[in-house]
């Protein structure tokens, strides 16, 4: 290939994604002060809400410390040219939370549903198109179905107005290959009126390798979050990707020591557990376990005295998918009962 | 005991299995199950197995010199809202079992019995129908300030009306737990997944209660209530006992009650993995069933 490569944009989700790692419990001061950093260093869009979405706040997915509209609207404030993203599950945000995040200045609306069950965001992408907001698909645990199965789900987003489809690799468990396939056949399939996204995860510590990939197949929107703050290993950490696209001479837009900077000084200082690959998150990755299920995981088998591990393992094979968070209570006290008739 | 006669109106999925439900009661008596479309499967069947059929629509069932005490509609929200004052005028008691909530909504085991003279019933959802008398159990043991209910259903049983309008779900059944569940506030959540083989219904119940709640009274309340909806819905099942986990500050300093349930359909019409689309149906047919024994005693 000749020419200077297409700039790509980066959407950094640490106050999105991020808030599964801190239990959603982000503070208004860390929301601006995160916001503040990634506007200066360049990042375009920076998406704030629950980590499981306008409305995720509930016994099932944690409380969030404070209310989602009141951090978007802090974002809005604190951002000098980014655009500040929320992302919505149909199922458990509606159009009604849409309309509030709207009225609180978000402009880009990311509405995700499992990679087989695209038609269930219709009424959410016409409800953000009507409020003028810029639309983002989100196909999530992208593993589970073929690249020719996936191309059409990401049609029927933007048949219903989605102006990019991400391929969302939400138990980290794409393998190179696998993501650059996945995201080929969205690019043939709506590549000539829409773009297509990857957002990736480190469970398998892939998140990088596999959005360059995504990047060098056609991929023009890239996920990440600052010091990877994410559900299970975390996310592609955006300063990461962004240093590496420079090396490629992919332009970002983004300011390679003002990402570093950002990571280093204002998200690192806060964080209490830094995002690794442990057993559990690994075992996510390999048995294709949507990643926020980690900490969901980690309370259950204390609770009911089972390893972690056993129980991601098990809603793997269950074929759970996001949401499902009350399965895990559900799969523990199974274990605990299997135990109990064994001992 | 006198019966009461009863159409249904809308010849799906739903209106064959609640056909079939009802040709096996000796309460209600099926009168004749009305469609829109000549080559609908749910009207050959009605024929087939000896109930009159028409695809003429409401405009023939209205015209009958006998029309039905009782009509079940099984059709969309908007031809519902478009049927329901001409049932009433005709005197007929409409049972919806579409989202357009024209009337109070029904939880058999929890308020049937206030709404017997009611012209028009609407079944809530098909979560709502497996969480309301859950959290009407716990509620009537402590004030419930908060209630959510998440129902995971296999994506084959989500209908195309369900996936483009899905908040419907979600608003509907929120405000059911609240006004027929007695929560202060309720939340709902629904997930389709399409496992294969297709997985059965579930659904959890996560209530807030008082820090120093009877624990021992909210779980008999609540298994005494799985009894009373097994009796309609013979696949409806506690996976475990219910769970408490004490007060937290992150929960106001509530405690929590979470009730896990399965709903296992009849396997009547639909396959048993449905057990979203049975416990409409069996809950629309235990109300035209007590209405017709509220009747006999009147």
């Amino acid at each position: 290939m000749n020419g200077p490569a297409d700039k790509i944009r980066i959407t950094d989700s640490t106050l999105r994604d991020g808030s599964h790692a801190m239990a959603h419990r982000f503070t208004e001061e860390q929301v601006r002060g995160v916001v503040h950093a990634l506007d200066r260093a360049g990042v375009e869009v920076i998406e704030v809400t629950h980590g499981d979405g306008l409305g995720g706040s509930s016994f099932n997915y944690g409380f969030s410390l404070e209310d989602d509209i009141k951090l978007v609207a802090a974002a809005v404030d604190e951002a000098a040219a980014a655009k500040i993203a929320v992302l919505l599950l149909p199922g458990l945000g509606t159009v009604e939370d849409l309309r509030r995040a709207h009225g609180a200045g978000a402009s880009v609306a990311r509405i995700a549903t499992h990679c087989t069950e695209a038609d269930v965001s219709l009424q959410h992408f016409a409800a953000a198109r009507d409020l003028g907001m810029e639309t983002v698909g989100f196909l999530m645990l992208s593993h589970r179905i073929g690249p020719d199965e996936l191309a059409a789900q990401a049609r029927i987003m933007v048949d219903g107005g989605a102006q990019c489809v991400y391929v969302v690799d939400s138990a980290g468990a794409l393998v190179l290959g696998e993501a650059q396939e996945r995201v080929g056949a969205l690019v043939r399939e709506i590549g000539h009126e829409a773009q297509v996204g990857f957002h990736g995860h480190q469970n398998l510590s892939l998140g990088v390798a596999n959005s360059v990939l995504a990047q060098q197949n056609g991929a023009r929107q890239i996920d990440g979050a600052l010091c990877a703050l994410g559900a299970g290993a975390g996310n592609s950490p955006t300063e990461v990707l962004v240093a590496t696209f420079e090396r490629l001479g992919v332009p970002t837009g983004v300011d390679v020591q003002g990402a570093l900077a950002a990571a280093d000084d204002v998200v690192k200082p806060f964080l209490e557990r830094l995002p690794f690959a442990d057993r559990g998150a690994i075992t996510q990755g390999y048995a294709g376990v949507y990643s926020s299920f980690l900490l969901h995981a980690e309370r259950a088998a204390e609770r009911y005295g089972v390893p972690a591990h056993e129980i991601l393992q098990r809603v793997g094979e269950a074929g759970y998918v996001g949401g499902q968070e009350d399965m895990i209570i559900d799969v523990a006290l199974g274990l605990a009962a299997e135990r109990e008739r064994a001992s | 005991m006198s019966r009461l006669t009863a159409a249904i109106v809308g010849p799906g999925n739903i209106g064959t299995d609640l056909l079939v439900k009802l040709l096996r009661s000796d309460l209600v008596e099926v009168h004749s199950m009305v469609g829109v479309d000549p080559a609908s499967d749910g009207l050959a069947r009605a024929r087939a197995l000896g109930v009159p059929a028409s695809a003429e629509g409401v405009d023939w069932l209205l015209a009958q010199a006998a029309p039905p005490d009782l009509v079940f509609e099984a059709t969309s929200a908007k031809a519902h809202l478009a049927n329901a004052p001409r049932y009433a005028a005709a005197g007929i008691t409409a049972i919806d079992l579409t989202p357009a909530a024209a009337g109070p909504f029904v939880c058999p085991p929890v308020n049937l019995d206030t709404l017997a003279d009611a012209a028009n019933l609407n079944m809530i959802t098909c979560g709502g129908q497996a969480t309301v008398p859950i959290v009407h159990a716990v509620s009537s043991v402590v004030p419930v300030p908060y209630a959510e209910i998440v129902a995971s259903i296999a994506s084959r049983s989500a209908g195309p009306g369900t996936r483009a309008n899905i908040d419907e779900f979600t608003q509907t059944t929120a405000r059911a737990i609240e006004r027929v569940g007695g929560a202060a506030r309720g939340k709902a959540i629904i997930i389709l997944n399409p496992v294969s083989p297709p997985m059965i219904m579930r659904d959890t119940v996560f209530c807030a209660i008082p820090a120093d709640a009877d624990t021992d009274a909210i779980a008999a309340s609540v298994e005494k209530m799985v009894a009373e909806v097994a009796a309609y819905v013979p696949g409806y099942t506690l996976r475990a006992e219910p769970q408490f986990d004490g007060p937290r500050d992150i929960w106001n300093g509530m405690a929590r009650v979470a009730v896990f349930l399965e709903v296992r359909g009849n396997g009547d019409h639909l396959p048993e993995w449905a057990g979203n689309l049975d416990i409409m149906t069996a809950a629309a047919a235990r109300v035209g069933e007590q209405l017709a024994r509220g009747k006999a005693a009147a």
